[in-house]
């Protein structure tokens, strides 16, 4: 497919923006690999992250074809800095806990799979490729984490009182899921994009009846936190990149 | 049905392409091939060059590079130009696995996916697994995820044989 422009530049932009999405939370699961609580969820969280560095991958690099000016899917994810990541607030949250990681990867997961399901309806042949792939994968996530989340819930007291932690520190940051950057507004009046605001009752739902087995209350967000659509980002962006971008940065042009 | 969707060796020389594109072994699990796991698409040729279209199983499946590396290496050694394309749509699914493939899969002692993927959304919800030894279907989940992102890790309560089962997506 061609655009022609706005409409390409904002394609491009979107494009990137979900990437940083699944590309930061692919390297943060990956960061439990060799430390997870036990051997089974040693072998989940690095799966779950390579769902996601797919995605990832796919994305860029089918943004950096359509831009058509010589960058690679490796240029967008080594070569730009914190402020040019479009990625949610969320998913570069610190993994904290185990009762954190997993409540994450479901708040994010339980948005993006009704997302990418209404994408398949859209126009993009490519997309909506990647999009038939990611609504399968990110089924699975919401099990395996939703059962965490359920487990953890009613389990111990202190895994109780852990979950309940990581809903008061995480939920605040769930608000923009909902909250496409202009680019992506752009994208969903063409058609291109199903729109991420739609996705909310779905979401509601979702979270509400895991959290009744879970006993867990849903709660309520005075002042949501948003930011990182426009690339305003927290401290723990640039330390993620720190890591994530060393040797690219340090030896520039590697490849192996 | 896959055969549908699969292009049919219309000459010789494309009878033949796709003949040894379909004996590449897939490199994390050699009992089958790429034509048994349907990941295998299409060989068709074009202007004397071999067009070979392959899907990825995952998005993230690693062994990606390496199939499309293989594929083209067969096809070069059998003396065809090739071009490989990665398609993504239709998205793969298990149910592209043919009944030889499921055979060999079950022979290896991998537990060949349940028949129709659906969504599994439901928590704690788990396919009916029939033990790759003893036939047995009272087995037991141990891992959702194993040695690879398609397969989870399964005990068979009949016969005490660990096993691993290929998710059905």
């Amino acid at each position: 497919m061609t655009y022609a422009q706005p409409i390409k530049t904002a394609f491009v932009e979107t494009l990137i923006t979900l990437g940083d999405d699944h590309l930061i939370l692919g390297h943060r699961l990956s960061e439990w690999c060799g430390h997870a609580p036990m051997l089974e969820e040693d072998l989940s969280l690095p799966n779950m992250a390579l769902d996601l560095l797919g995605q990832a991958n796919n994305l860029y690099s089918y943004a950096a074809e359509l831009e058509g000016e010589g960058r690679s899917e490796d240029d967008i994810a080594f070569l730009r800095n914190a402020r040019q990541y479009r990625n949610l607030l969320l998913v570069e949250r610190p993994n904290g806990d185990f009762a954190h990681t997993v409540l994450r990867q479901l708040y994010f997961a339980a948005a993006m799979q009704p997302f990418w399901q209404a994408t398949l309806n859209c126009s993009d042949e490519r997309l909506n490729g990647f999009a038939g792939k990611a609504v399968k994968e990110l089924a699975t996530h919401i099990r395996h984490c939703g059962e965490w989340v359920i487990r953890l819930g009613d389990g111990t007291d202190e895994s109780a009182q852990r979950m309940r932690k990581a809903v008061e520190e995480l939920h605040i940051y769930t608000d923009e899921l909902f909250q496409p950057n202009a680019a992506m507004r752009i994208c969903v009046e063409a058609g291109l994009i199903a729109d991420p605001a739609a996705q909310r009752d779905i979401w509601n739902t979702t979270i509400a009846t895991i959290f009744k087995d879970a006993f867990l209350q849903v709660p309520e967000i005075a002042f949501p936190q948003q930011g990182g659509r426009e690339g305003l980002h927290t401290e723990a962006l640039g330390h993620l990149l720190s890591e994530l971008q060393y040797m690219q940065r340090t030896y520039p042009g590697m490849t192996w | 049905m896959v055969e549908d969707t699969l292009s049919r060796p219309a000459s010789m020389d494309q009878a033949r392409a796709w003949r040894v594109a379909a004996g590449v072994p897939d490199p994390e699990i050699p009992c089958v091939t790429v034509a048994d796991l349907g990941i295998l698409r299409s060989v068709e040729i074009i202007e004397g060059v071999a067009e070979v279209a392959l899907t990825p199983t995952y998005s993230g499946c690693p062994a990606v590079i390496a199939i499309e590396l293989a594929v083209e290496t067969a096809l070069l050694d059998a003396g065809f130009e090739v071009r490989i394309e990665r398609v993504f749509s239709p998205p793969w699914t298990t149910d592209w696995i043919t009944p030889e493939g499921r055979e060999k899969l079950r022979d290896y002692g991998i537990s060949p996916p349940a028949k129709t993927s659906t969504s599994k959304m439901g928590m704690f919800s788990n396919d009916e697994v029939n033990c790759p030894r003893c036939s047995s279907p009272d087995t037991r989940k141990i891992s959702e995820f194993g040695s690879t992102a398609c397969k989870a890790q399964y005990v068979c309560k009949a016969c005490a044989e660990p096993f691993e089962y290929f998710k059905c997506i």
